[in-house]
């Protein structure tokens, strides 16, 4: 009490400082390197062991060994990071970038290019495959 | 006599962010009393750890709360640390004190910004907000989340802070501790907030002790009561003191949350100047198995968890007692005799979350 206008000297700080938010559309906001966006793999290095896809809290990872796919749906995933945790190969890892809303929850997949170890019976006579593909035990 | 009336107040009211049915008794314009009903949003937490297994539960007890979410991950991976004799190396327990008084940092901040609101002081509440936004920004720059931060693992936490990026942040604190000064100024002196908060709602210390009060609700009573000076974590290492009032009104909560804006920067501030160079997690084997009962302060007050465990990777029994659910109670009791127009300011005033209090 006993002030006039007390609140003077906040209105022209207001009046001559920046704005505290961003013109979004325009200016694209930076984030930093840890930010957890989205889970992202290193397909050559993923051995489709499943892994992930277990261990994933809201079971948002199918790893399809058959198919040799691994299919995350963005929408489910709740980027706790636990599946970077767990992957024994750490081709797991979680990059800045949210996944943009949409009309409908779809599937993201990738093929994987890894070729099982033949179950060899003979360890001196086994040959590594003549694939393109580096065979990870 | 006047006429008697009964107004429900919530589950949908522009105050409340989340969900609360009062049933109001009205004499004229005067509250009677309040009768609260909660469960709107109930989750169903418990029956969860039949089907998730106890690490994937980190994730989950961090999602029971948006605002003390750290602080429930903590809690949880401490009750589980407990029951399975696992030593936390000393700088996972310094990290998770900073993220902690970091989270309630930006809880007060919030909470002032939700009682300018409350009150229709809108710019107040865009200055407590954009302070707000700055601890945002540095959780996202240490943990890599902004609300939920998934660090909390058993044994201890997940990503390191550089120290680097600690001296960084206690600059940046620094210097916010200057507009939080200036903003929380307006809270304490202005007449226009004080005509709203000085004598409305009074709670006595005898009766928050009676109504199980927590928290800054109970500190605000003149009762000195903070489970930090338990010692968990880091605290035992850090030199405080459990910010009081004796006013018992809304304005002794805000003056005690404000209080604790300023001690949380200066226990950042101790344990950046202590971190040992440590590890930052131990590996953690095997099943849990026995029982464990773990309390700490959040910014609303004490929550309480009882973990029991049997020896497979399911929990038997997972129970928490968040800091609202104890204060409902004295909200009723702040409620008898109010003004209708106070009711508002009175909820908001017990810092109410929930979907904390539902699970």
């Amino acid at each position: 009490m006993g002030q006039i206008l007390p609140f003077t000297k906040q209105v022209l700080k207001n009046l001559f400082s920046e704005p505290a938010t961003t013109q979004y559309p325009f200016v694209q906001r930076e984030y930093p390197e840890r930010t957890r966006g989205h889970v992202d793999i290193n397909k050559d290095q993923c051995i489709l062991c499943g892994m992930c896809m277990r261990s994933c809290p809201p079971g948002a990872i199918k790893v399809d060994r058959a198919a040799k796919t691994w299919t995350i749906n963005r929408f489910d995933c709740i980027q706790c990071g636990y599946c970077t945790e767990k992957c024994p190969k750490k081709c797991l890892s979680i990059t800045p970038g949210y996944q943009e809303p949409g009309p409908e929850k779809f599937n993201y997949s990738v093929e994987v290019p890894y070729e099982p170890p033949k179950p060899a019976a003979k360890p001196a006579a086994a040959t590594a495959p003549a694939g393109g593909t580096k065979p990870e035990a | 006599m006047g006429n008697r009336s009964i107004v429900p107040y919530g589950p949908q009211h522009p105050v409340l962010p989340e969900p609360i049915h009062l049933d109001l008794v009205l004499e004229d314009e005067k509250v009677l009393a309040a009768i609260p009903s909660i469960g709107f949003i109930h989750r169903g937490l418990e029956s969860l750890t039949g089907k998730k297994d106890f690490n994937e539960m980190v994730y989950v007890a961090e999602r029971i709360c948006g605002i003390c979410s750290f602080m429930h991950g903590m809690s949880y991976c401490m009750a589980l640390e407990d029951i399975m004799n696992v030593e936390v190396p000393r700088r996972a327990d310094y990290l998770r004190t900073i993220w902690a008084e970091m989270s309630r940092l930006h809880s007060h901040l919030l909470w002032l910004g939700l009682l300018a609101d409350g009150f229709g002081f809108e710019s107040l509440f865009m200055h407590s907000w954009r302070l707000r936004e700055k601890i945002l920004d540095m959780f996202e720059a240490s943990t890599g989340g902004r609300v939920i931060f998934s660090v909390n693992t058993i044994g201890g936490v997940l990503k390191d802070m550089p120290n680097d990026m600690l001296k960084d942040f206690v600059r940046q604190l620094d210097d916010m501790e200057k507009e939080i000064r200036e903003t929380t100024s307006i809270f304490l002196d202005d007449y226009t907030v004080k005509s709203r908060l000085v004598d409305v709602g009074i709670i006595t210390g005898e009766d928050a002790i009676r109504r199980g009060a927590v928290g800054p609700m109970m500190r605000a009573s003149g009762i000195n009561v903070d489970m930090r000076k338990n010692g968990y974590a880091a605290y035992n290492d850090i030199d405080f003191e459990v910010i009081t009032s004796n006013k018992c009104d809304s304005y002794a909560r805000c003056e005690v949350r404000i209080g604790e804006l300023f001690q949380s920067i200066d226990i950042i501030r101790q344990c950046v100047a202590k971190i040992p160079d440590t590890e930052i997690n131990t590996k953690v084997t095997g099943m849990p198995n026995g029982e464990s009962f773990i309390r700490v302060e959040q910014p609303r007050g004490e929550a309480f968890y009882h973990v029991r465990a049997n020896g497979t990777k399911f929990l038997d029994r997972f129970r928490v007692r968040t800091p609202t659910f104890a204060n409902i109670p004295a909200l009723t009791q702040t409620l008898q005799g109010c003004q209708y127009g106070d009711v508002p300011l009175l909820v908001l005033t017990i810092d109410p979350c929930i979907s904390c209090t539902e699970r």
